[in-house]
């Protein structure tokens, strides 16, 4: 018995590890192997044509672009919400923390509806926005103020379990050091959450590179200006076009992979330097 | 002390016994149509059921999915057990077809064609008609707001813009002017909605666009629902859409359901059958309820695909290809 050295304190490993491989292929490798399949049944000139049109590239920019813009946006205001639902205490503060999981459950398609009727010239924000030329409905800004919308939670979630971690001891010792209060935010505070902002920064981020149904509402489709590139799929599908379709999924895929991965790493130097 | 599980074990068994000879002896058909057809199929079917019951004495259910054209032929071709396809646009059931579930020739498996209705697109407006549009001219006049879905995506988006090019060419224009004027006309769509319902909301619950390109029968549907604020205008000429109806072969021979399948389809060109088309606002064929219903239906000059284009595939080819015709009106922004 002494000589079993692979033998780990946790019974099971083989078994659970088994089940966590065959779930993520079945459910994750596999279809996504099967659409670079599809994909592949193109030659090379064939990909580049269906990929790289002008409209395309207008699309992929305009995704990539509005997800980052949504994913600084709720950084932000995520912090600042995840602190005062942790640091504070005031009525309904229960209620206010369970709406922030609300974008979580709604369907997205909801989401672009409401924000299209409110933002429109005759909706209740339109009303008084449109006058002075803000154009919250079927524009850029509407896209990213629904990605807003949808990627909201992420932050919050990933901060506050590290919020409420954080030692009180610390900042008071701080204090007593002699450091101001913006010096304590920016010196103490800061740092330590930097990992849990990054990571939320990274979801929301992640999230908004993927959303459609709630996009195609408010967006008005209008290519080169607001036509993202899952409507693109959905236009080369209606045409039975479907490994050029694909290739277009392929492409969507290639960039999500590219950012998280950056991504990831980021969160890593940001946890070996600060966390 | 019971068994516990022999018991469980009987109740599945009895559950299987009296389950069986039911499930048996009930057909089910699944009917895969279009997005605005709910309301038509919901009354075909509540007709057709006990009509059928009486006949055949088998117990018949018919199950309903509906969602855009294109989208519903994917499904089938991908295996959607539907026994009979009702849908837009003669591709779509032709790609189905070409997948090698439906029948070549299926075009002439029904009278008329396999078209037991017509339909149109027609204009609606606000109230009171406040821009005076009557003809295709007028809805690009300076400053108005056209809605209508895009035709990358959607039937209805196809056909308005198949219609606003015949409106040209069909009354003497030459194709460089029918370019020139759906070039101008979607200039005026403000947003470009992916299906036809999508583009009612637009209009109605929005409040955009002063003319809504709408299938005939859903413009009728929109009057209803606004309640008197908005209207229908017919313009004088529009193209002829032409919704086949056919039974997908290869499903109903795995089912066995097609003599049901077809019983079903037959039923729509019976007087009964065209009548309920007839009062869910589709063009019915037959004259004698086209005429009962007159008031419905303005004669219209309608055309169909074969004025402006060779075929169904060419017209998708030439005008809604992949980088064709209508993809060129778009320019990247500087």
């Amino acid at each position: 018995m002494a000589t079993d050295v692979n033998r780990r304190v946790l019974p099971g490993f083989s078994l659970s590890l088994g089940y966590t491989l065959l779930y993520m292929s079945l459910l994750v490798a596999i279809p996504l192997a099967a659409g670079f399949l599809k994909a592949s049944h193109l030659s090379l000139p064939e990909f580049w044509a269906a990929v790289a049109s002008e409209r395309a590239l207008a699309a992929y920019l305009l995704t990539v672009g509005a997800s980052l813009a949504s994913a600084v946006i709720n950084v932000v205001v995520g912090v600042l919400v995840a602190w005062v639902l942790v640091r504070y205490a005031f009525p309904l503060k229960g209620l206010l923390d369970s709406l922030v999981d609300l974008p979580f459950a709604l369907p997205t398609a909801v989401a672009g509806l409401v924000y299209s009727d409110l933002f429109v010239a005759r909706g209740w924000y339109g009303r008084f926005l449109v006058p002075l030329g803000i154009q919250g409905a079927y524009s850029r800004l509407g896209i990213v103020l629904v990605l807003v919308f949808i990627g909201f939670p992420f932050v919050v979630r990933t901060l506050q379990p590290v919020l409420e971690g954080l030692d009180k001891d610390v900042e008071e010792a701080a204090a007593c050091l002699g450091a101001n209060r913006l010096q304590t935010a920016l010196r103490v505070i800061f740092p330590s959450i930097l990992p849990a902002v990054v990571t939320g920064f990274a979801l929301a981020f992640a999230r908004s590179l993927g959303e459609y149904g709630s996009v195609v509402f408010v967006s008005g489709n209008m290519p080169f200006r607001t036509e993202i590139a899952p409507v693109l799929i959905v236009a080369r599908l209606e045409e039975f076009a479907y490994t050029e379709a694909t290739a277009i999924a392929v492409v969507l895929l290639m960039i999500s992979f590219v950012t998280l991965f950056a991504i990831n790493l980021l969160e890593r130097w940001s946890k070996r330097h600060h966390g | 002390m019971i068994d516990r599980p022999a018991v469980i074990a009987a109740a599945l068994l009895a559950t299987a016994l009296v389950a069986a000879p039911l499930r048996a002896a009930t057909l089910e058909l699944l009917n895969a149509s279009y997005d605005p057809t709910r309301e038509l199929w919901r009354d075909i079917n509540a007709a057709f059921i006990p009509r059928y019951e009486k006949q055949s004495g088998t117990a018949l259910s018919i199950k309903q999915s509906h969602g855009g054209s294109g989208t519903q032929a994917r499904a089938v071709i991908d295996g959607l057990e539907a026994d009979v396809v009702t849908l837009a646009l003669w591709p779509d059931t032709d790609a189905i077809r070409k997948a090698g579930q439906i029948a070549a020739g299926w075009e002439k498996r029904l009278p008329n064609d396999s078209l037991p209705y017509t339909s149109t697109i027609v204009f609606v407006v606000r109230k009171g008609n406040p821009k005076g549009i009557k003809d295709w001219p007028d809805i690009v006049k300076p400053g108005l707001e056209i809605v209508t879905p895009n035709p990358k995506t959607s039937g209805n988006g196809k056909l308005s813009f198949l219609a606003a090019w015949g409106s040209v060419t069909q009354r003497g224009g030459s194709e460089a002017d029918a370019l020139e004027f759906v070039k101008k006309l979607y200039e005026h769509v403000p947003v470009l909605d992916l299906g036809a319902r999508g583009s009612t909301t637009t209009f109605v619950q929005k409040k955009i666009g002063d003319v809504h390109l709408a299938w005939e029968n859903e413009a009728h549907l929109e009057v209803q629902e606004a309640g008197g604020e908005v209207e229908i205008v017919n313009p004088p000429i529009s193209f002829l859409a032409e919704p086949p109806v056919t039974w997908v072969d290869a499903n109903v021979k795995r089912k066995g359901t097609e003599a049901a399948a077809k019983a079903y389809l037959e039923f729509l060109y019976t007087d009964e059958g065209q009548e309920i088309i007839a009062r869910n606002f589709y063009r019915p064929i037959n004259a004698a309820v086209r005429q009962k219903h007159a008031a419905d239906f303005p004669d219209l000059r309608l055309f169909p695909v074969t004025a402006i284009a060779k075929s169904w595939d060419d017209a998708y080819d030439k005008f809604f290809g992949d980088g064709k015709l209508f993809d060129s009106f778009y320019k990247p922004k500087p």
